[in-house]
């Protein structure tokens, strides 16, 4: 058994030179991307056979010329970091805001009282819904919809991460009292680390929130931005533009999540699952 | 201090009650630990043994009508070993320490129990011998008075436990901390401790000197003559351990 073992390690040994000049490529990873080629192949063989009108949806080779287009005449970029700056003032804002209130309901009884129970009923509120007061209190510039994006994403972090201060392991607690850690000593070595990881989650949820909340905002009377270049682009009928401005949301969306799950590989590197995998 | 008791006792309780609604855990328990001694805590399980320690460690607020004395610098060792997974083994080690020179008291502490290599390890990636390896060295690098263990061996392996006495033991004799072990295990009890206590109905029901020295062998005349009059005080029938060997 031990000797075949080797016997076929043995064999294999001359070819590692090899392998290490070229890695092989291992096609079962491309295989789920196969679909989606045939599909939009598909889609472009639709559109030049006339089956779909430019009005209706326009070719994929039409979206990549006018993507390209946008890109270099610089409306795009320009569009995008006024929808980013939004994003970000807004999420820099909801965060901030739902991270301390989740601090105040998590470290006191009387904060508890004060800061759940409104937060509580207010979450089953559809923050979408307050659009229209939204803009009777801040007009239609920026604020309402920095506002939007805000509340969007203070709700995910603050049930998140009180969810997260309350699950505290009460042993480990106990655990940093006898070792002679006062309350704030519990409170940045056991409590905030135990709680960073749904905190993280909560992160991640408040940016498909922020984005979500982005999108509805930037329908709001918007002069500027993707959401603007949006419905600029319906009232020209330009399905390509509008589907650029999609795309542009999707990858916008794709790397925010990915930002998060690169800080969470680092901060939480502790983990089992982390840690083994 | 101006009462009459010897002052070489570390530890001193007197009148400890404890309830629990309608059950009382620990009825006017007394108890005395002599600075430097090693004993062994035995009871039935629900008898008050982790409750009594959690008084001593300040974990539980002491009733007002009792009188405890322990000495300012006590560390503990729980069952489990409760590090925290976002630290690596040193700083488990060396948590709630002043800064200065943490690291090398740390390395220092994991060295005397032999876990040099994994200095810098998650928790998560210990075995639960190591892990409770760690917490041992936690407990030691504060140089404890008091070094109060509840249980620490019992989730271990039976192979892993023996290697931990022989640990605990060389960890006494140098560091020569007051030690109270609390365990169900009668054989643990008289392998590592020079007094045995036995808890019931909420005092200490026997107080018993183990005169033999070390090593101890299982297979010892006075170690099985220990454990039987042990398990008897622990109510377990005569007929139970006659099967039981
Ligand atoms: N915090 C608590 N609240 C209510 N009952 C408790 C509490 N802690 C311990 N008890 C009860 O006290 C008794 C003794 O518990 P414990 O000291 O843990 O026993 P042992 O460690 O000897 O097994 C048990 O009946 C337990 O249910
Ligand atoms: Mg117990």
């Amino acid at each position: 058994m031990s000797e075949h073992a080797l016997g076929a390690r043995g064999a294999l040994a001359p070819s590692e030179p090899l392998q290490a000049r070229l890695p092989r490529i291992d096609l079962s990873r491309y295989r789920r991307f196969v679909s989606p080629l045939v599909l939009v192949l598909l889609w472009q063989a639709a559109s030049m056979a006339g089956l779909i009108a430019p009005r209706t949806l326009a070719a994929p080779s039409t979206i990549l010329a006018s993507a390209w287009e946008l890109v270099v005449s610089g409306e795009l970029p320009r569009h995008l970091l006024v929808s980013l700056g939004r994003v970000a003032s807004g999420l820099v804002v909801g965060v901030t805001t739902g991270a301390a209130l989740a601090l105040v309901a998590g470290l006191s009884r009387l904060g508890e009282e004060v800061v759940d129970a409104p937060m509580q009923m207010l979450r089953t509120l559809p923050f979408l819904a307050l659009v229209p007061l939204f803009i009777l209190w801040f007009g239609i510039g920026e604020t309402p919809k920095i506002a939007l994006v805000a509340l969007g994403s203070a709700f995910p972090v603050y049930l998140t991460l009180f969810a997260g201060i309350r699950g505290v392991d009460p042993k480990l607690m106990e655990a940093g009292k006898v070792f002679g850690l006062d309350r704030r000593g519990l409170v940045r070595h056991v409590v905030l680390p135990a709680a960073l990881p749904s905190g993280l989650v909560g992160l991640r949820y408040a940016l498909g929130s922020a984005w979500l909340s982005l999108v509805i905002a930037e329908q709001i009377n918007a002069t500027s931005g993707i959401g603007f270049l949006i419905n600029d682009a319906r009232d020209f009928l330009r399905t390509d533009v509008i589907v650029v401005g999609l795309l542009v949301y999707a990858l916008l969306g794709l790397s925010a999540d990915a930002l998060v799950r690169a800080f969470e590989r680092r901060a939480l590197a502790w983990r089992p699952s982390l840690v083994k995998g | 201090m101006s009462d009459n008791r010897p002052l070489n006792r570390v530890v001193s309780v007197r009148g400890l009650t404890r309830r629990f609604g309608s059950n009382t855990v620990l009825n006017a328990l007394d108890l005395e630990l002599e600075p430097g001694s090693f004993t062994a805590l035995l009871g039935r399980s629900g008898s008050g043994k982790s409750t009594l320690l959690r008084t001593l460690a300040g974990l539980d607020p002491a009733p007002a009508d009792a009188e405890i004395r322990v000495p300012a610098s006590v560390a503990v060792a729980f069952q489990e070993p409760r590090l925290l997974p976002w630290k690596q083994v040193w700083q488990n080690v060396t948590i709630g320490l002043p800064g200065n020179g943490a690291r090398e008291r740390a390395e220092r502490a994991l060295a005397e129990v032999g876990l040099t290599r994994h200095a810098e390890a998650w928790p998560a990636t210990l075995s639960g011998g190591e892990a409770q390896r760690t917490a041992l060295a936690r407990a030691l690098v504060r140089e404890p008075r008091l070094l109060l263990l509840d249980e620490p061996f019992a989730a271990l392996d039976a192979l892993t436990r023996i290697r931990m006495h022989a640990l605990v033991l060389d960890l006494w004799r140098v560091h020569t901390p007051t030690t109270l072990i609390v365990t169900h295990d009668v054989d643990e009890a008289v392998l590592l401790a020079d007094r045995v206590l036995v808890l019931d109905a909420g005092r200490i029901a026997a107080d018993i000197p183990v005169e033999m020295p070390r090593p101890r062998s299982h297979g010892d005349a006075r170690f099985v003559a220990l454990r039987h009059r042990l398990l008897s005080e622990l109510g377990v029938e005569a007929e139970v351990i006659r099967e039981a060997a």
